[in-house]
């Protein structure tokens, strides 16, 4: 876990201070080849290789916003605060959000953007692979809809409130990363990289997102500043009278959706499978 | 004599990995492949693709699960959540017997992700085995311990590795999943006799044996597994199967993955020793 140089070799100084070619030394046999301080550099270069590259994975957008050499030094400086505590790699981005708001100098002028493209990608690994529960039924609902009626989203979507626009980004990236027109391997990352820099240069712009899955594939969906409001609410566990009172008694909206409107956005999140079926007692 | 009880009492032939560019054609074209492998990780999750797709595969064939993280060599106790998913998994896969490796990888709760090697001491077998007993108490399935491939030795080491393998499962009273590449690399990287190592191991315990691939380079050899299994390995598989005779076998083939049929066509190559193997032992 000791950062590798500037020029990817092992650190010449232990983490105790000693130097790094007697601390090898006083725990690894050197071989015919290898000296104790190499044996353990291969172990070293594995470790930053191998975190690295999953971070890559998990987070392309932030890497386009950041460009690879910028992205690479937050990855590192990162990893060195939040080394992995979980067993599976999948996990190893699950701080970076709070990681990075606390240490903004890593993304610079670009930190807004970053925080919502790590936001908008972490949400995107969870909602792959969070658990999905039975979908409410309507006749679940039929004799006992109402103001005190308590509604669950199923644990795999995610509401975000973004101030870029990010979701385009990300779709973009997707979008070249399956892209195979292109004979040429080199050719197909100079032409991604170009389109990449181009649309990373993103204008401010508030969105709303539900990021869920349908048939086990996770789509971004832009949500109206209400309608996102409402899915929070009750989200957070709040009845629907609670929750219908919360967003629209707010100052905030001036004109209140029509009631047609709201009955829609019912209708499409039931369609989609957001609701939970009711918890029996 | 493959069936025994850290296996299973299985008769598993042939597998290969389970891997993601392969899905696809093996959901469509259903070849027919003995057993799959999987990286128990990739489905100690919550929900979503990845596991209807283990669903999807488990209707049709057989599974055995692997794991890259119970770090048994690691001082801490196993992470209560990592054994409740891993056990989760266990009884949804039915997998008969579970694997993980002989080293260690993490310190305070922090993982490396990387399999290490271990100090050969008697200590260190002493606390290991304690925790594949644990492990195998809580699971209620046999482990078999893997081999690692390594690229340093420590100073305190008192026996080889070999002894401490034996050590190990002796003291754990578990199963061996003998990689006979890992064998290979860890030869080349410490100058000893690969076949020392094999005619060492206890053949009665060897529930599963690993083949894979590795990359050369000047001055050591790394276990990449992005390659085709190479002749000393074979031969090293081949005695192997003549000591433990017809043994669960799996190709490990995780980078530069080519085609399936390629991939099955490889493993495949191991029925020629098998066959041999099953004559050697039965005389």
């Amino acid at each position: 876990m000791h950062p590798l140089t500037r020029s990817e070799k092992m650190s010449g100084v232990a983490p105790n201070g000693e130097r790094m070619k007697e601390y090898a030394a006083r725990f690894i046999k050197p071989n015919d080849r290898l000296t104790s301080f190499e044996r353990l550099e291969i172990y070293n270069k594995q470790y930053w290789f191998r975190l690295l590259s999953g971070l890559m994975e998990d987070f392309p957008g932030l890497q386009a916003i950041l460009g690879n050499r910028r992205f690479e030094e937050l990855c590192k400086a990162y990893l060195q605060d939040c080394p992995s505590r979980s067993f599976t790699l999948r996990n190893l981005g699950r701080d970076l959000e709070n990681w990075l708001r606390k240490n903004p100098k890593w993304a610079g002028s670009r930190q807004a953007m970053a925080v919502d493209m790590v936001r908008l990608e972490w949400a995107d690994i969870e909602a792959f692979d969070e658990k999905a529960e039975p979908p409410l039924k309507a006749e679940e609902v039929a004799g006992t809809a109402g103001a005190n009626l308590r509604l669950r989203l199923q644990p795999y979507v995610r509401l975000l409130d973004l101030r870029y626009p990010v979701d385009s980004l990300v779709l973009k990236i997707k979008g070249l990363n399956e892209d195979t027109e292109f004979s040429s391997n080199a050719f197909r990352e100079r032409r991604k990289r170009k389109q990449v820099q181009a649309i990373a240069k993103l204008k401010p712009a508030q969105i709303f997102l539900a990021v869920h899955r349908v048939d086990y594939s996770v789509y971004f969906r832009r949500l109206e500043a209400t309608e996102y409001r409402l899915l929070v609410a009750m989200q957070q566990g709040k009845t629907l009278g609670q929750a219908i009172n919360h967003c629209f008694s707010s100052k905030k909206n001036a004109a209140p959706p029509e009631l047609a409107q709201v009955a829609g956005w019912f209708q499409n999140w039931a369609g989609l499978g957001w609701f939970c079926a009711l918890k029996r007692k | 004599m493959p069936a025994n009880r850290f296996n299973g009492f299985t008769n598993y032939g042939i597998g290969i990995g389970l891997r993601s560019p392969h899905y696809h054609h093996i959901l469509t074209r259903k070849p027919v492949v003995d057993w799959f492998e999987i990286i128990s990780e990739n489905f100690m999750i919550d929900g979503g693709r990845p596991l209807h797709l283990l669903d999807q595969i488990l209707e049709q064939y057989r599974v055995v699960q692997h794991g890259v993280s119970m770090y048994f060599g690691s001082v801490e106790k196993a992470n209560r959540e990592h054994l409740r998913r891993l056990k989760d998994l266990v009884k949804r896969t039915k997998t008969p017997w579970v694997t993980d490796h002989l080293c260690w990888g993490s310190v305070d709760g922090r993982y490396t992700h990387d399999l290490l090697p271990m100090p050969y001491t008697f200590e260190a077998a002493k606390k290991t085995a304690q925790k594949v007993r644990e492990v195998s108490d809580f699971l209620e399935v046999p482990i078999a311990v893997e081999n690692v491939s390594s690229y340093a030795e420590f100073h305190v080491s008192e026996m080889t590795e070999w002894e401490f393998l034996n050590e190990v499962v002796e003291r754990a009273d578990c199963g061996i999943l003998l990689d006979v590449n890992n064998i290979y690399v860890s030869s080349q990287n410490h100058n000893f006799n690969p076949m020392t190592y094999v005619e060492s191991v206890p053949a009665e315990r060897v529930a599963q044996i690993h083949i894979a691939g590795h990359s050369k380079y000047e001055k050591y050899i790394l276990d990449t597994h992005d390659h085709a299994v190479i002749d000393p390995v074979w031969k090293l598989y081949d005695r192997a199967i003549q000591r433990a005779g017809h043994t669960a076998t799996l190709l490990e083939w995780d980078d530069n993955i080519p085609t399936f049929k390629e991939v099955h066509n490889e493993a495949l190559k191991a029925n020629r020793f098998l066959a041999k193997g099953v004559l050697a032992h039965a005389v």
